[in-house]
């Protein structure tokens, strides 16, 4: 029984629709990535885990137990399970860096101000950033605060980490910085779903890649598979212009 | 000019200046009682219509419809109507009651909208990283949206304040006794128009220079405070 099972999950923006048939499933310790061109509704997959979109159908199973997207106490365990960082960091701009990473778990989970404060230390030195504690976000280079997001993320001692996008709004060099960070988590066995258009690092990382286009998921397999010998003309056809250069 | 003088002279009574200052802190007491209770009531009305819960929409619903109405009814319009409506339900309540009534509900359209924008300048994607982290509304607002939403909501709060002082001149319309009143009173006991609306002017302006200095200073420090 997979740990995270989608099927033929739908949704839309107002009238627009993004979803329209999105089926994957995830094991316990797996790394999958999604790929696909822009707009074929890869982050908003990751969007609707943690209820920032309801879908409009489909099921989501977690643990084999259907997860009822329109009850707020499930949404609220969604989110306990499932950390997200998204592809603009999204700070709190008025915290500092190790404020930023200790809120949640202070105020929210309630956890002993102590314990917080050396957890996120800790995590802000796995990042990189032990001797940024006390800057603020826009004194920060985006590669910078893509690791704060990250240690935010994971100070919520999350099942499953989401990444969306995380390396496209940086530059080329602040790239390696983040990717290394994220290796280290790969190595350690988080269960992760991350979005990207780095394809050497999708391949490296993920143990199974999905393919969506125009809002479905197209086709999946392990990265040698998928990336070198897609079954479907669509995946064929993106895989051939991602690689070729 | 000796007419004046001798005016003057007459007119400088502790008894007059006893009902300029007695306006005067009827002014000043009327549009803070507007801006107080209607920062808070606006705060929480801006707060109900960021709720998404399906069973609060007819209050959001409302809660539009109040802010649309009153900021575009003339403030004149307005005390008539809280006026009418004391007396509807049988309340005997004085003028000033009606007038501080009527500035709340001014208060709390116009100053909702204010401490709307407010909220709408911190980034939707602070918004959603909060909730993503399962902060509540309210946890939201105190940690991430307050904090930085007063620097956008200070300003045109103390503006609306200070063309309140004025606006509610209005209210000596239904016999409030404020400084506009004061001024009639002086006028109607055969004072010069010069010196019963002259001295009502001064103190308009001794009412609002200070606290326009106490604004201009909080908007420099709100600029000091942005590049740290």
């Amino acid at each position: 029984m997979p740990y995270l099972e989608l099927t033929d999950i739908g949704a839309s923006y107002g009238s627009k629709p993004v979803l329209a048939g999105v089926s994957l499933s995830l094991e316990r310790g797996e790394i999958a990535s999604l790929i696909g061109p822009s707009g074929s509704g890869k982050s908003t997959v990751l969007r609707v885990l943690v209820g920032l979109l309801t879908p409009s159908g489909g099921s989501i199973r977690l643990d084999g137990k259907p997860i009822d997207v329109g009850n707020t106490a499930t949404i609220r365990d969604l989110r306990r399970r499932f950390a997200i960082v998204f592809q603009q960091y999204n700070l709190f701009q008025n915290m500092s860096v190790l404020r930023n990473v200790m809120i949640a778990p202070l105020k929210v989970k309630h956890r002993p101000r102590e314990e917080c404060e050396s957890e996120a230390r800790r995590l802000l030195a796995q990042v990189g950033l032990g001797d940024k504690l006390h800057a603020y976000p826009d004194q920060l280079s985006g590669g910078q605060q893509q690791r704060v997001a990250l240690a935010r993320a994971l100070a919520l001692r999350p099942e499953v980490l989401l990444l969306d996008e995380v390396t496209s709004a940086l530059d080329p060099e602040l790239v390696a910085e983040v990717l290394d960070a994220i290796r280290l988590l790969a190595a350690e066995g988080m269960t992760m779903l991350i979005v990207s258009h780095e394809m050497g690092f999708v391949r490296e990382v993920s143990s199974q890649v999905v393919f969506m286009a125009d809002g479905r998921t197209v086709e999946s397999g392990p990265p040698a598979q998928l990336l070198d010998n897609p079954r479907t003309p669509r995946a064929r056809d993106f895989v051939g212009k991602i690689l070729r250069h | 000019m000796f007419r004046a003088l001798q005016q003057l002279h007459e007119f400088a009574t502790s008894y007059n200046l006893l009902l300029l200052l007695e306006g005067g802190a009827r002014t000043l007491v009327l549009s803070a009682a507007g801006c107080v209770c209607g920062f808070v009531l606006g705060f929480a009305l801006a707060v109900l219509r960021h709720t998404a819960a399906g069973w609060l929409l007819p209050a959001r619903i409302l809660g539009v419809v109040y802010v649309e109405m009153f900021r575009r009814i003339p403030f004149l319009v307005t005390l008539f109507l809280v006026f009418y409506a004391f007396q509807a339900l049988g309340l005997d309540v004085p003028v000033f009651w009606v007038a501080v009534a009527s500035t709340c509900v001014i208060g709390t359209a116009y100053l909702s909208e204010v401490v709307r924008a407010g909220f709408a300048a911190v980034p939707r994607a602070e918004w959603d990283a909060a909730a993503t982290m399962n902060f509540s509304l309210l946890q939201t607002l105190r940690f991430v949206v307050v904090p930085q939403a007063w620097r956008v909501v200070v300003p045109p709060a103390f503006a609306f304040f200070l063309s309140f002082i004025k606006d509610s001149a209005l209210a000596s319309q239904i016999g409030v006794v404020e400084l506009t009143f004061v001024g009639k009173i002086f006028n109607n006991r055969g004072l010069m128009p010069a010196i019963a609306f002259g001295s009502v002017l001064i103190a308009y302006f001794v009412i609002s220079y200070p606290l326009a200095r106490l604004g201009a200073r909080l908007e420099g420090r709100l600029a000091l405070s942005r590049a740290h």
